[in-house]
């Protein structure tokens, strides 16, 4: 499962990132913000508009808003 | 030693670096833009217990020394001293949030391991018992190698520790130290410290998951926004108008007053025409800017900016901008100084130059004047049924026209000159807090400084320069002065490129001196008409008059839509030149914009004139 299709609430650990599918910069910025595999994340909300698009990651005592995009190159398995 | 020392403030965005900052400077601080980019630096004085002042900077928040945005650059080349002309700093303070320690130890690690004096403030401690989390600074302290002292910023805790341990950070002999470990170990390490550091944790409930849960509701945030919006709107347009009236009456009182002790002639003039009406016609913006800026301080003081961008990203993300562009855009509705100043918050480069060419497509303050005096003169005062006034209608549509043209040059600029990746949206929503008085203050008259000086400056030259076209060279008797002057000149050529989209001499006279801001117009055709007026209720009324007598409704009606687009005011083309350090920007804007103005009225006008209104 994707990371985007996780429901709300649920904890999970990503196990792999498809980089390639991200901008430079951008897996920089997630991986900076501990988005990274390893890292246990659940979906704390989800956008208002056509989509459900962006969502928000809590990451450790973060909350990180992402765009589904993102979060579709994320592999989770469910804790 | 007669070099003054230098200390930087170093952290991850959200560690409340700047209340810190705020807290150990006051209010004594010098903003600039750090040299060739855009990126603010803020230094201000401190004081050591030694009674040894140093220059202390607040570093742009950063969540690696690998930087991925402009602040990130310059933090990474400030701290390691390759920044060209900015000294190296001599102790740096790292700013940690004590609640969010296995992040921000994570890039903690990496300044640590520049081997710099370095002292640690973990901040924010009282958030953090807040949340039920008791910490072991002590242990940080042997695991870092360095003093970690903590602080509640707004509550002046631990500041006299910090300034201590800031002044013998040099003297002390480096720890063991933290070796240079790459992102991945770094994280780990980042753990194993903050879990080992935590004393005691009890789970409460947490503050901020509830508001969020509210907030961010599909259904219920959208619906607290947009009254928030309301309420924003309400308040830049109501609230304002007292303090407007005020600064207005101050700006007549000083007009009267120069004439009753000023000899009579071109000096007296130029200060009371020019000077004086020019640089007041902008000055009395200032509560509108306050005000809004009041607004937007609080959002993000308090955490909720963040959410609002959060809310507004998928509707932003249809035309290739991102949630981030929504508050700079909104701000623009007021005026698109403080709208293109707050593009800063925005990390995509291209995102943000998107952001700042579309920010004087939002209907700004200054075209109500203009709005209101055409629709007043025009459009029947009726009603559309369901209690809309046609005249209300017609200035909604004007809006929507904006923000319309907005969209659609966005949708194009990004396929087009700001093409480049698809702009992501990754952003921390940060913990809410109650905004601090203090630091608002600060902030708003740091913003309302900005606002004084950088408008103020170019609008006094503009309004001298135009004054000077309207005046010279003097008419001989029986000749209008208008037609006599550089500026008739000027519009008698420019009369005829506007010919075509149904724009009249007059009109083309009225738009030269509109360039400083668009609401000159108003008072410009009235100068031209000749309409001998005391105050503005009135002018407005008869200019009205003349209006109808002169023009017919295709041509007022083109007259509204060249203004939608236009960008006649010298103050954003000079905000833009500043915010992306050169020429090339504003002039795309002028051509892009005046294009756009030109079509739109050529439309307006012969669509109107070949339906027979």
């Amino acid at each position: 499962m994707t990371l985007d299709l996780l429901p709300v609430g649920q904890g999970a650990r990503i196990t792999a990132v498809d980089w390639k599918c991200l901008v430079d910069e951008e897996a920089h910025r997630l991986r900076a913000l501990g988005i990274d595999e390893g890292a246990k994340v659940s979906v704390s909300h989800r956008g208002v508009f056509g989509g459900r698009d962006p969502i928000a990651i809590s990451v450790g005592r973060m909350i990180v808003a992402v765009r589904r995009a993102h979060a579709a190159a994320m592999e989770v398995e469910v804790l | 030693m007669s070099r003054q020392r230098k200390v930087a403030l170093v952290g991850n965005p959200n560690a409340g670096k700047s209340a810190l900052f705020n807290a150990l400077t006051g209010a004594r601080q010098k903003i600039a833009n750090y040299p060739g980019v855009t990126v603010e630096r803020k230094s201000g004085r401190f004081v050591l217990p030694t009674g040894e002042p140093v220059e202390m900077t607040d570093l742009p928040g950063a969540y690696s020394l690998d930087a991925t945005s402009p602040d990130e650059e310059v933090t990474s080349k400030v701290v390691r001293g390759h920044f060209p002309g900015e000294a190296v700093p001599d102790v740096l303070v790292i700013v940690l949030d004590a609640s969010n320690l296995e992040q921000h130890l994570v890039f903690a690690q990496e300044i640590l391991a520049l081997g710099k004096p370095t002292v640690i403030a973990l901040n924010m401690v009282d958030l953090a018992e807040r949340d039920g989390l008791v910490l072991d600074a002590m242990l940080l302290e042997q695991e870092l190698g360095v003093r970690v002292i903590p602080t509640v910023a707004v509550r002046r805790r631990g500041l006299t520790d910090l300034a201590e341990a800031i002044a013998s950070a040099e003297m002390r002999h480096p720890g063991p130290g933290i070796t240079d470990l790459s992102l991945t170990e770094r994280r780990v390490a980042a753990h194993a410290m903050a879990e080992g550091a935590i004393l005691s944790e009890t789970r409460r409930h947490r503050l901020h998951a509830q508001l969020d849960r509210l907030l961010l509701n599909p259904w219920i945030g959208p619906f607290v926004l947009f009254a928030l919006l309301f309420v924003v709107f309400q308040a830049v347009f109501a609230w304002a108008t007292p303090f407007a009236d005020g600064l207005e009456a101050a700006v007549g009182w000083l007009t009267d007053w120069t004439i009753e002790f000023m000899p009579a002639g071109l000096v007296r003039d130029l200060v009371t025409d020019g000077i004086l009406a020019g640089v007041g016609s902008v000055v009395v913006f200032l509560p509108q800017i306050v005000i809004l800026f009041a607004f937007i301080l609080a959002m993000e003081a308090s955490g909720y900016m963040a959410r609002a961008a959060f809310l507004m990203d998928r509707l932003m993300s249809s035309v290739g901008l991102s949630g981030r562009s929504f508050i700079p855009l909104l701000s623009s509705f007021a005026c698109a100084i403080p709208g293109i100043m707050a593009t800063r918050s925005i990390s995509d480069p291209k995102d943000r130059l998107t952001t700042i060419l579309i920010a004087p497509l939002m209907t700004c303050s200054a075209r109500l004047p203009v709005y209101a005096v055409i629709i007043a003169a025009f459009i029947p005062s009726r009603s559309v049924g369901w209690g809309i006034g046609l005249q209300g209608l017609v200035l909604f549509a004007l809006y929507v026209a904006g923000v319309i043209g907005a969209m659609a040059v966005a949708l194009v600029l990004r396929r087009s000159v700001t093409k480049g990746a698809a702009s992501g949206f990754i952003m921390e929503l940060p913990k809410y807090q109650l905004p601090r008085l203090k630091d608002m203050a600060i902030g708003l008259w740091q913003r309302a400084w900005i606002f004084l000086r950088r408008a103020g400056t170019i609008i006094f030259t503009v309004t001298v320069v135009l004054w000077v076209m309207l005046n010279f060279p003097q008419a001989r008797p029986g000749e209008s002065q208008v037609d006599a002057s550089i500026a008739g000149k000027v519009a008698n050529g420019l009369a005829v490129v506007v010919e075509p989209i149904g724009f009249n001499r007059d009109m083309a006279l009225a738009l030269i001196p509109a360039m400083a801001a668009r609401e000159v117009a108003v008072s410009s055709l009235a100068t031209t008409y000749a309409v001998d007026a005391t105050d503005e209720d009135e002018q407005a009324m008869e200019l009205g008059d003349q209006l109808k007598s002169r023009w017919t409704l295709p041509m007022a009606l083109a007259f509204l839509a060249w203004f939608v687009f236009a960008p006649q005011c010298m103050s954003t083309i000079a905000v833009t030149r500043r915010e992306t350090n050169g020429w090339k920007w504003p002039a795309f804007m002028l051509a892009y914009l005046f294009g756009l103005a030109y079509i739109a009225a050529g439309l307006t006008f012969w669509t109107a004139t070949a339906i027979g209104l």
